[in-house]
C-alpha cells in the first residue's frame, strides 16, 4: 500500500510582520508572506507550480500567479475547512507533490483581518454556515465565540474544568510571546488578570478569545527526495491528516459537543507516522479558544476526555515542560493567521531556528488545525 | 402579535424549512423526522442519515426537555442584539429526540444546570417570523 508518510517536506517559511492596523491588503500580504517562504526554500516565484489558496480568505491562486510570471503552473486547490484549512492544505500539496502532480506547492494565507473584514463578523456569509444562518444567528448566536461556549460550558459541568485551567492556556501562550518579536501582546498576564477579564461568552473571557490580526504567512512544499538538495534543512511530512466531528454543520445537533474532528484524525496520523505521544518533542495547537486547547490536547490523546484541564496545570505545555505548546504565542498572543503560523513556527522549531523559545532538541512535532465548527487537521513532523 | 424594536437576522425559510418556521408562527412545535424509519431530526434537511430516504414526515412535539448546556452572551456580535445582553441561549435535548437551541427567557443562568427541566415558548418578532425560546419548567 502506497503512503504519504515522509512523501513530501516543508522547504520553505515566511512570515511578514504581524500588527494591528495596515494599509497592505489580504493580497500584498499574502504577496510578502509567499516571497519570504519561497526564497527561503532558495526558490524564485516562478518555481512555484501548485497553490493551495485559503478556501476562506480573499486571495485566489490566479492573484499569485499574475504577480508570479508563472507561465507552467500545475495544481489549484483548496482545502476549505476554517481554521482547520492551513495544516489540511500540507496534506492536499504533500499529495500533489509527492504524486508528481507538481513539484513545488505554495500554501499561502494572508489577511487583513483586524484592518479590513473583521473575522468574527464573516461567519454568517461562508455557505458552511448556511444552517446555523438560519436556525441559530436568528436567536443570538452570531459569532464563534457564542458557537463554541456551550461546548466548553458542557466540559466544565460533566467534568469540573474551570476557568483558571483556561487562564493557564492563555498565560503560558502570552509568555512564549513574550519570547517572540513578531508576536502582538507580549506583555505578562497573571491569572488575576484573565479572571479580571471582561465576560464575552460565558464562560470565555476577553483573554480566553484569539486576537484580530493583520498579516500574513506562506510555506513550501516539496517532494522529499528533492528536498535533500534545497538549501534548508528537509522538515518531513510523517503524518497528516483531517476529521469532521459529527453533525459538521451544527454544534447544537453534535451527539457528543466535547468531542471535535480531531479525535478522528489522530489515531490515524500518529499511526502513519509511526511515532508515540512521548516522542513529540513540541505541539502548535489551534488555539482560538483557550478551552480549544485543552479539547483537542484530549482528542489527541495526550490525556484522556475530561483530564484536559488539569493537564495544561503545573508548566506542563510551558517551554521547559512536558509539552511546549504554541511557542510563538499562538492565536492568543502572536497573531491569527487562521494557524498557518502555527506550521511556520512547528518548522522553526525543528529547523532549531527559535531563538530563546527554541524547544531543546526538537525532533517531532506536530500542528493542529481547528474550523468551521468543528473540523480537525493534524499533521506530524520531523528533522531528517 | 409584537414588534420587537431591533434588528436582529431574521430566518428565510426554505422549501426544506418552511413547516418548521409555519409551526412556530402558529405556536407549536413541529420536527422533521423519517418517513421510512421514523427518526427525527433537526435541523430540516432532505436525507435520513441512517436509512437514506429521501422521504420525510412532519409530526406535532412536545417542546420538553432537559438542559444540555450553555451559555451567557455578554457581548453582542450583531448591532441588534445590544440592547438584549446578557442573554443566556440554551442547549436543550428535546424529549422528542432532537437538539434545540434557543434563548432563555429570563436574564441570568443562575437556575440552569446539566438536566434541568426546561419547556419551549414562543417569542413572535413580526406577521411571519416566530423564533423559539425556553423557560425553566417549574
Amino acid at each position: 500500500m502506497t503512503t504519504l508518510r515522509d512523501t513530501a517536506a516543508v522547504t520553505g517559511v515566511g512570515e511578514t510582520r504581524y500588527t494591528r492596523g495596515t494599509e497592505k491588503s489580504a493580497l500584498r500580504l499574502t504577496l510578502e508572506a509567499s516571497l519570504a517562504a519561497i526564497l527561503d526554500a532558495g526558490l524564485t516565484p516562478s518555481d512555484i507550480d501548485g497553490i493551495v489558496a485559503y478556501a476562506s480568505g480573499a486571495v485566489v491562486a490566479e492573484d499569485l500567479l499574475t504577480n508570479f510570471g508563472s507561465d507552467d503552473f500545475r495544481f489549484s486547490a483548496t482545502t476549505p475547512m476554517g481554521g482547520a484549512s492551513a495544516v489540511a492544505a500540507l496534506q492536499c500539496a504533500a499529495m500533489a507533490v509527492s504524486t508528481g502532480v507538481a513539484t513545488h506547492v505554495l500554501v499561502p494565507l494572508g489577511r487583513d483581518g483586524y484592518s479590513g473584514a473583521r473575522i468574527n463578523r464573516r461567519v454568517g456569509q461562508m455557505r458552511q454556515f448556511r444552517v446555523v444562518s438560519e436556525f441559530e444567528a436568528p436567536v443570538g448566536a452570531n459569532a464563534p465565540a457564542q458557537y463554541y461556549a456551550p461546548m466548553a460550558r458542557r466540559h466544565m459541568e460533566l467534568y469540573g474544568t474551570t476557568s483558571e485551567q483556561f487562564a493557564e492556556v492563555a498565560l503560558t501562550m502570552r509568555r512564549h510571546a513574550g519570547l517572540n518579536d513578531n508576536a502582538l501582546m507580549r506583555t505578562p498576564i497573571t491569572v488575576a488578570d484573565h479572571q479580571a477579564s471582561r465576560m464575552i461568552a460565558d464562560p470565555f473571557r476577553l483573554l480566553d478569545c484569539c486576537l484580530e490580526s493583520d498579516g500574513g504567512a506562506a510555506v513550501v512544499v516539496s517532494g522529499a527526495e528533492r528536498a535533500a538538495d534545497m538549501p534548508q534543512p528537509p522538515i518531513v511530512l510523517s503524518g497528516m491528516g483531517v476529521g469532521h466531528p459529527d453533525s459538521p454543520s451544527a454544534i447544537t445537533q453534535r451527539p457528543d459537543m466535547t468531542r471535535l474532528g480531531l479525535a478522528k484524525a489522530a489515531p490515524r496520523v500518529f499511526e502513519m507516522a509511526d511515532v508515540t505521544h512521548d516522542d513529540i518533542d513540541v505541539a502548535e495547537i489551534y488555539d482560538c479558544f483557550t478551552y480549544t486547547v485543552i479539547c483537542q490536547l484530549e482528542d489527541l490523546g495526550f490525556c484522556a476526555k475530561g483530564e484536559g484541564g488539569a493537564f495544561v496545570e503545573e508548566g506542563r505545555i510551558g517551554l521547559g515542560g512536558a509539552l511546549p505548546t504554541n511557542t510563538h504565542g499562538g492565536l492568543l498572543s502572536q497573531a491569527h493567521v487562521a494557524g498557518l503560523n502555527h506550521v511556520v513556527e512547528l518548522v522553526r522549531q525543528l529547523r532549531g531556528d527559535t531563538g530563546a523559545r527554541q524547544v531543546d532538541g526538537a525532533e517531532v512535532g506536530l500542528v493542529t488545525g481547528y474550523g468551521d465548527l468543528g473540523d480537525g487537521s493534524i499533521a506530524i513532523m520531523r528533522r531528517q | 402579535m409584537t414588534q420587537r424594536d431591533r434588528d436582529t437576522p431574521l430566518p428565510v425559510p426554505t422549501a426544506e424549512s418552511r413547516p418548521y418556521w409555519d409551526g412556530l408562527r402558529a405556536h407549536r412545535l413541529v420536527l422533521q423526522r423519517c418517513a421510512a424509519c421514523k427518526r427525527p431530526r433537526h435541523y430540516p434537511r432532505p436525507m435520513c442519515a441512517v436509512c437514506f430516504s429521501l422521504d420525510h414526515e412532519w409530526f406535532a412535539a412536545s417542546g420538553r426537555g432537559l438542559v444540555h448546556s450553555w451559555t451567557v452572551c455578554h457581548h453582542a456580535f450583531h448591532r441588534g442584539f445590544t440592547s438584549e445582553t446578557p442573554y443566556v441561549l440554551v442547549t436543550v435535548d428535546l424529549a422528542d429526540g432532537v437538539r434545540m437551541l434557543a434563548p432563555l427567557a429570563e436574564p441570568d443562568a443562575s437556575r440552569l444546570s446539566v438536566g434541568r427541566p426546561v419547556i419551549l415558548d414562543y417569542q413572535d418578532v413580526n406577521d411571519d417570523i416566530t423564533l423559539p425560546r425556553f423557560r425553566i419548567h417549574e
